[in-house]
């Protein structure tokens, strides 16, 4: 059996996730690891080292950027010649339209997001959340080959070997860019809630601290921002000293206090961290939808009837901006941070 | 400047939907326009006032659908078309995106708009292939359009922050919640909506054949009810509780 494993990056900067998608490859046989894009060689080394029999890499200069199209056409070419008996991809924003469209070419389909992934005979049988993982589905690809992309952190992450390496082969780009670059905004921090394994959240109560007074010239609704600027700091404290990510409810989304990458629930990310820690977050169910399948859920607010509580393995009632600072000093105590 | 805005129906995200006999139930829970194609319509709509343009509103989907086109409607799109045929009741994501790209080609468009993925199936491929299968470039996950004349310039929201795409008309763009609140439908938005004769269409109106499916469903499961009961904890002062919760959270084992 061989799987082809894109290898999803960012500048060299590889999602986790892809590593995880390794190691379902080698469960069912040989892993060939592809790899396109900036750096690109330096991400084939760290593919070897997780796991990759071989490694295909693409660095033509058109390829430098992530473009759909040329990245499709490229990756398509590939899987016509190597013809794997199934490509898998970790589920980025990236990979749902990079696989959507290799599977257009290929005349096959994907399966997306998946929790769950085995072999029965020549064909998977996989396992996805649907509805808002209100339900799960088990299917089947009828296409050859078959495409599929893992949900993060619901495969084992395989064991690095240091020093491990193997061939790489260049191959040429293919396929015409249909739209080009004109930059990134640095504006905005990355934010990857998917792979993190703990996520610390702010909802609109991280804006209700009234013993702060925003600088002066401010009207109401800058100096609403401005507190929520002010929790969502304690927020990131506490995110930070427990190596966690930062998350939001839509309510804070919505409200401007945050930017719309961090959104936990319906319209934002589904997300499955071991830890999820809900900061003035009243529970709405757009966004239980996101996060109540964290392993342990805290939830801080003063609301004692708040709906997150029922969702909650730990709760307290109270004061956000006295818990929340006690509980990052607590733990770089208790952590020796 | 032509605007089609696809958009989908689905049950309410409140509603409690279980597997019955193999079968998705989700009782007498109210369909709706797919939340995420709310902000395709209104994405459509803002385009629709600075260029001058009009906005049809698509969907695939049973009879029923049309009160999913009638929000969309409501909300301002000046037509709306139901694609509907019984041989479309087994379709996947690669089958929806071959009936809407012949429908977008039969309609005539500059843009393209979809809404990130549906709350349903949630895969989130269907832009990305029906731009595949037109050719037109996919702009996905915008939270910002701006056309200039022939070339339009979006915002993509991505893990690791924005990036600015620039393509030529038409397009394929999938929209996120970045792109505005979607308005609410005006009076008289209701009642135009509630008087329009919306046509329907057939896969012998589009000319094609039903598409195959790829991708077979062998089960349904509800995923095992999680019992959690929550602790309480409290203390005399912020930093006792905080020295309580963080010894449990440790106790936990996720750090």
């Amino acid at each position: 059996m061989k799987t082809l494993v894109y290898i999803d990056h960012f500048k060299g900067a590889v999602q986790p996730s892809s590593w995880e998608a390794l190691g379902v490859a080698k469960k069912f046989g040989s892993a060939v690891a592809v790899v396109f894009g900036e750096n690109a060689n330096d991400v084939a080394k760290s593919a070897f080292e997780h796991g990759a029999d071989e490694v295909f890499v693409a660095d033509d200069s058109s390829l430098k950027d992530y473009l759909p199209e040329t990245y499709a056409s490229t990756l398509s070419a590939l899987a016509s010649t190597l013809n794997p008996n199934l490509i898998l991809f970790p589920t980025t924003a990236r990979t749902r339209e990079l696989a959507a469209m290799c599977a257009v070419d290929l005349n096959t389909n994907v399966m997306t997001d998946l929790t769950g992934l085995e072999a029965n005979g020549d064909s998977f049988v996989a396992t996805r959340p649907i509805y808002e993982a209100k339900l799960f589905e088990k299917v089947n690809c009828v296409g050859k080959p078959v495409m599929a992309t893992l949900r993060g952190r619901a495969f084992p992450k395989p064991n690095q070997e240091t020093g491990k390496s193997g061939t790489i082969t260049k191959v040429d780009a293919k396929g015409e860019a249909k739209s080009t670059v004109e930059g990134y905004s640095a504006s905005e921090s990355a934010v990857n809630l998917g792979d993190a394994s703990i996520i610390v959240s702010g909802g609109r109560g991280v804006s209700n601290n009234p013993s702060l007074t925003p600088p002066a010239g401010l009207d109401e609704k800058q100096a609403e921002i401005w507190r929520a600027q002010q929790g969502f700091a304690l927020v990131t404290d506490l995110a930070k000293v427990l190596g966690g990510a930062v998350g939001a409810s839509r309510a804070a989304v919505d409200a401007g206090y945050i930017p719309y990458s961090h959104q936990v629930g319906q319209t934002g990310k589904v997300v499955a961290p071991d830890l999820y820690i809900a900061n003035g977050i009243s529970g709405a169910i757009q966004h239980l939808v996101g996060m109540r399948n964290a392993k342990v859920i805290v939830a801080i607010n003063k609301d004692a009837d708040a709906p997150i509580f029922k969702a909650a393995r730990y709760g307290v009632v109270g004061d956000l901006f006295e818990i929340v600072p006690a509980l990052t000093e607590a733990f770089k105590k208790k952590l020796g941070k | 400047m032509k605007i089609i805005a696809c958009i989908k129906q689905v049950p309410d995200s409140e509603a409690k939907v279980k597997a019955d006999g193999g079968q998705i139930s989700w009782g007498d829970a109210p369909l709706v326009i797919n939340p995420f194609d709310e902000y395709a319509v209104e994405g459509a709509l803002q385009q629709k006032e600075a260029t001058n343009g009009t906005v049809t509103a698509i969907c695939i989907g049973p009879e029923t659908a049309k009160e999913a086109l009638k929000h969309a409607l409501a909300m301002g799109a000046d037509e709306a078309i139901l694609i509907s045929d019984p041989a479309l009741n087994n379709m996947d994501t690669l089958g929806a995106a071959k009936v809407l790209a012949s429908a977008i080609q039969k309609i005539g468009a500059d843009m393209i708009i979809f809404g990130r993925q549906t709350l349903d199936n949630g895969a989130g491929v269907t832009p990305a292939q029906t731009a595949r299968l037109t050719g037109y470039p996919m702009l996905g996950l915008a939270g910002n359009i701006k056309v200039n004349e022939r070339s339009v310039i979006v915002e993509r929201v991505l893990e690791e922050g924005k990036q600015i795409l620039k393509a030529n008309l038409p397009a394929v763009i999938s929209v996120v919640q970045s792109i505005g609140e979607p308005r609410y439908p005006s009076f008289m938005g209701i009642r135009k909506a509630s008087k329009a004769e919306i046509p329907v269409w057939s896969l012998s109106d589009l000319g094609i054949s039903a598409p195959s499916e790829m991708i077979k469903r062998d089960e349904l499961m509800t995923p095992p009810a999680r019992e959690t009961v929550v602790e309480m904890i409290t203390g005399e002062s912020p930093a006792e509780i905080a020295e309580k919760l963080a010894d449990k959270i440790i106790a936990e084992k996720v750090l």
